[in-house]
């Protein structure tokens, strides 16, 4: 796994030869196995790079595949089954963190950035408005400026006319 | 002898791009012209010395030199020819040079294409450029040489990982290097317009060639990577959210970004801080990629902590680099003059919305990458980040995206109507519900799927809708009108029309087949409309490996239609296997089949797929990429109207510019 590990850091994308789920795996019930596969996808392999055991072909992988398996056969509901590997493994296994202490940032990163963008976007327009509505409207000593500007302006072609 | 030249033409490269930094920024401050302008034949020069370097450390590759480290590590005198030069970039240190070399050709470039530039512009850009350059020689020089000998030479290497002996690695570091270093040119230009002080709408027209030539190259270079991973990995999976894939999409993001506000800067001498920033932080995010990928941060922390002299390296590059841009930043940015002002319903202010989801499609990405690294280093705590994490979050920033493109295609600049907008896209939204009607009638599935599927069928009508309206408007053959067009209009469609191709590629993944068997041969699976039989399975030996074949027919209501070949393959000299995945096009789907174990009783685990449309995925790829090339084309925007310029109007435009 090193290897592929060292591997990964010199290519640009992801790599790793896939072995993944092997057919003496798969579960007689297509519903359980559906279930299982679903599970598995979001379930780290420990020793891989940001692969799940379901992509993995790591004995690690393969181990964690069958142990679901079982779960699932004994009656465990999807939640028992993942309470069940946290307690092992702690949260490292999960390829979606959960919500806690540690990863509220995680969470809600992406969402308070739009927000504090959006706010940010409608603070400048509102001031950028302003400066546009008061730009629209000339004063009356505005419009009496400009309009001796352009009367003057007419004498003028008029006289080089 | 070659060798030990390609070493000394580094260590010059790097005195050569040590002058290029200084002198013609000294040159800026004191107004003297002829300091400004040996940038450029130092910037060319320099090049060559980095070309040379390359050349040599690529002879000792080719020829098998295994007394260098480099070579002996990575190289093995049975791999075939094309790995031998390819194999150069397969490592970190042969990665590093083509990182510089890259940059090199960049620095090159702008020498070359710049004639008609301000010469306070260009010494400054090529300035900046020589910093980077001169970072980066050193940190080869130092840290990572790849022209370090043995002093007893071994008589054979240890081969190139074969995961890495593909045509893959040929294609994709080159392309995605022009894109991710190619983004130091417009970080360059950012950097010498804050130090000169002078950023206008001409600074825009001047550097968006440089923008999209780099976002095309990284476009392509990306889509490479994925279809790469796509069928060497065996699962059929295409995109992972790997840390490593991650460092490359963030530039990206922040690229497309920086091209559509860069086209506000340019029209209406509008949002200038903020195309400026963008600048900035497109590069930067190349940089965090290079120290994300080249540290071994990503392995482990630990691991980044054993042997830090890289990482660090890196890492004090980038706050340089980085913080340096910052700040000139933040003393200039208040002396920047806001432009032409907008209605919130405007070509500009949708072009502002794209920023907005654009920018944090790209922070979430950045949190997603680095949340594990930094909370691991603070509390020790150890989490995982994955596709799910991404899928609750980067996805739904980008379905709006999706939605609001070919709005913000009708919409007119400084003040446009958005029912005028739904009106012109009345024929795109029939096409989208007609088209979702239809799938959910002929495909039925995952709801998602139909409607992600109506979606870029949105997308790719809706992209055309303006030159559609505009070709249909006034007198004259329809074609003639819409061909007659300008080029940046087409551009614009092809590269959206782009999007919404790898959308629908991306939503039939929805409506895939997978199988996992155990195959003896002559035995039958069906996968979605087609039934695979396996007729042989045989052993063969390729240059530097052995590999079992399972000879397998497609047939489709009995008529064989095509052949693949997924075989098992073994490497000897770093015992490793590799499973090559047999791949047959079938219109725009494709089977995909490969062999993860061969069993003692001569049979195979196999995992077969049938893929529909998932070919478009790259094809849309393609053709954002193909748009980007047409703007380069177009005379008003790209190169040619350096080119164009430089013949007619040049003196007249430098009098102008000093």
């Amino acid at each position: 796994m090193r290897a592929i590990c060292l591997a990964l850091l010199f290519s640009l994308v992801a790599l790793a030869p896939a072995h993944a789920v092997r057919p003496d795996e798969v579960l007689a019930d297509p519903q359980l196995e559906a279930r299982a596969r679903a599970i598995s996808a979001e379930l780290r392999c420990m020793v891989c790079q940001n692969q799940s055991i379901d992509d993995s072909d790591a004995p690690l992988a393969r181990d964690l595949r069958l142990l679901v398996r079982e779960r699932l056969k004994a009656g465990d509901s999807n939640d028992a089954i993942r309470t069940f590997l946290t307690a092992r493994y702690g949260d490292f296994i999960l390829l979606k963190p959960p919500l806690k202490l540690d990863t509220v940032l995680l969470w809600a990163g992406p969402g308070t950035i739009l927000l504090l963008g959006a706010l940010i976007i409608l603070m400048r327009r509102s001031n950028g408005n302003n400066e546009v509505r008061s730009g629209a409207e000339l004063t009356a000593e505005e419009g009496a400026e400009l309009a001796s500007i352009l009367s003057s302006k007419d004498e003028a072609q008029r006289q080089a006319g | 002898m070659i060798v030990e030249a390609g070493h000394y033409a580094l260590v010059l490269a790097f005195v050569l791009a040590l002058f290029q930094a200084t002198v013609p920024l000294i040159g800026v401050g004191l107004r003297d012209a002829r300091l400004m302008q040996s940038a450029r034949s130092v910037a060319l020069t320099q090049f060559a010395f980095v070309a040379i370097a390359y050349a040599a450390l690529t002879y000792a590759h080719v020829t098998s030199d295994f007394s260098l480290v480099n070579v002996y590590e990575n190289s093995h005198s049975a791999k075939p020819l094309v790995y031998k030069i390819s194999g150069v970039w397969g490592n970190h240190e042969g990665s590093m040079l083509l990182w510089v070399l890259v940059l090199s050709i960049c620095g090159a470039s702008v020498a070359l294409f710049s004639r008609i530039m301000p010469e306070t512009l260009r010494a400054g850009a090529l300035g900046v450029q020589g910093w980077i350059g001169a970072a980066f020689l050193l940190f080869v020089l130092a840290t990572s040489n790849p022209f370090a000998r043995f002093a007893q030479a071994p008589l054979e290497g240890r081969d190139l990982n074969p995961i890495l002996q593909d045509p893959g690695l040929a294609i994709h570091p080159p392309l995605l290097y022009l894109g991710y270093v190619g983004f130091s040119v417009t970080f360059s230009f950012a950097a010498a317009a804050l130090i000169s002080g002078r950023i206008d709408a001409g600074w825009a027209r001047i550097v968006r060639p440089w923008v999209l030539a780099a976002w095309t190259f990284l476009t392509l270079g990306i889509a490479m990577g994925s279809y790469w991973a796509y069928y060497t990995l065996g699962w059929g999976g295409f995109w992972f959210w790997d840390p490593v894939e991650n460092a490359s999409l963030m530039p990206w993001l922040a690229g497309t970004a920086l091209l559509h506000c860069m086209s506000v800067m340019q029209k209406r001498d509008a949002l200038k801080i903020w195309t400026i920033f963008l600048a900035i932080l497109a590069f930067s995010l190349s940089l965090l990629g290079t120290f994300l990928v080249r540290s071994g941060v990503l392995t482990s922390v630990h691991a980044f902590a054993n042997d830090p002299a890289r990482g660090v390296f890196i890492l004090v590059i980038l706050v340089l680099f980085i913080g340096g841009a910052l700040v000139l930043f933040a003393l200039r940015a208040n002396t920047l003059q806001a432009g032409g002002v907008f209605a919130p319903v405007s070509r500009e202010g949708a072009l502002v919305l794209n920023n907005l989801l654009l920018t944090c499609a790209c922070a979430t990405v950045f949190i997603g990458t680095l949340y594990p690294l930094v909370l691991e280093a603070v509390t020790g705590e150890k989490i995982s980040v994955g596709a799910p994490y991404f899928n609750l979050t980067f996805v739904p920033l980008c379905l709006p995206l999706a939605i609001a493109m070919p709005f913000g295609q009708q919409l007119a600049w400084k003040r446009g109507s958005l029912l005028g907008a739904a009106q012109r896209l009345t024929l795109a939204i029939g096409c989208e519900f007609l088209a979702v009607v239809a799938l959910a009638l002929v495909k039925g599935g995952p709801v998602l799927s139909v409607m992600a599927a109506g979606l870029a069928i949105f997308l790719i009508t809706g992209s055309f809708a303006d030159i559609g309206a505009r070709a249909l408007r006034g007198g004259g053959h329809v074609f003639a009108r819409a061909f007659g067009l300008p080029r940046s209009a087409w551009a614009t469609a092809i590269a959206h029309a782009g999007i919404g191709v790898t959308l629908f590629g991306l939503a039939s993944t929805g409506w895939g087949v997978e199988e996992v068997a155990r195959m003896q041969p002559g035995q039958t699976v069906a996968v979605g409309p087609y039934e695979v039989t396996v007729a042989s399975i045989t052993p063969g030996k390729g240059p530097n490996y052995d590999e079992t074949v399972a000879h397998t027919l497609v047939r489709s209501g009995g008529v064989a239609i095509t052949e693949i070949n997924p075989s098992q393959r073994f490497y000897p000299v770093r015992e490793m296997h590799r499973a090559e995945a047999g791949i047959a096009t079938l219109g725009l789907g494709q089977i995909y089949m490969s062999v993860a174990e061969v069993n003692r009783d001569g049979s195979i685990d196999a995992r077969l797929y049938w893929k529909p449309f998932v070919i478009l995925i790259w094809i849309g790829a393609l053709v954002m990429a193909a748009g980007g090339l047409l703007s380069l084309s177009d005379r008003r925007i790209g190169f040619a109207f350096v080119a164009r310029a430089r013949r007619s109007a040049a003196p007249a435009f430098q009098q102008a510019a000093e």
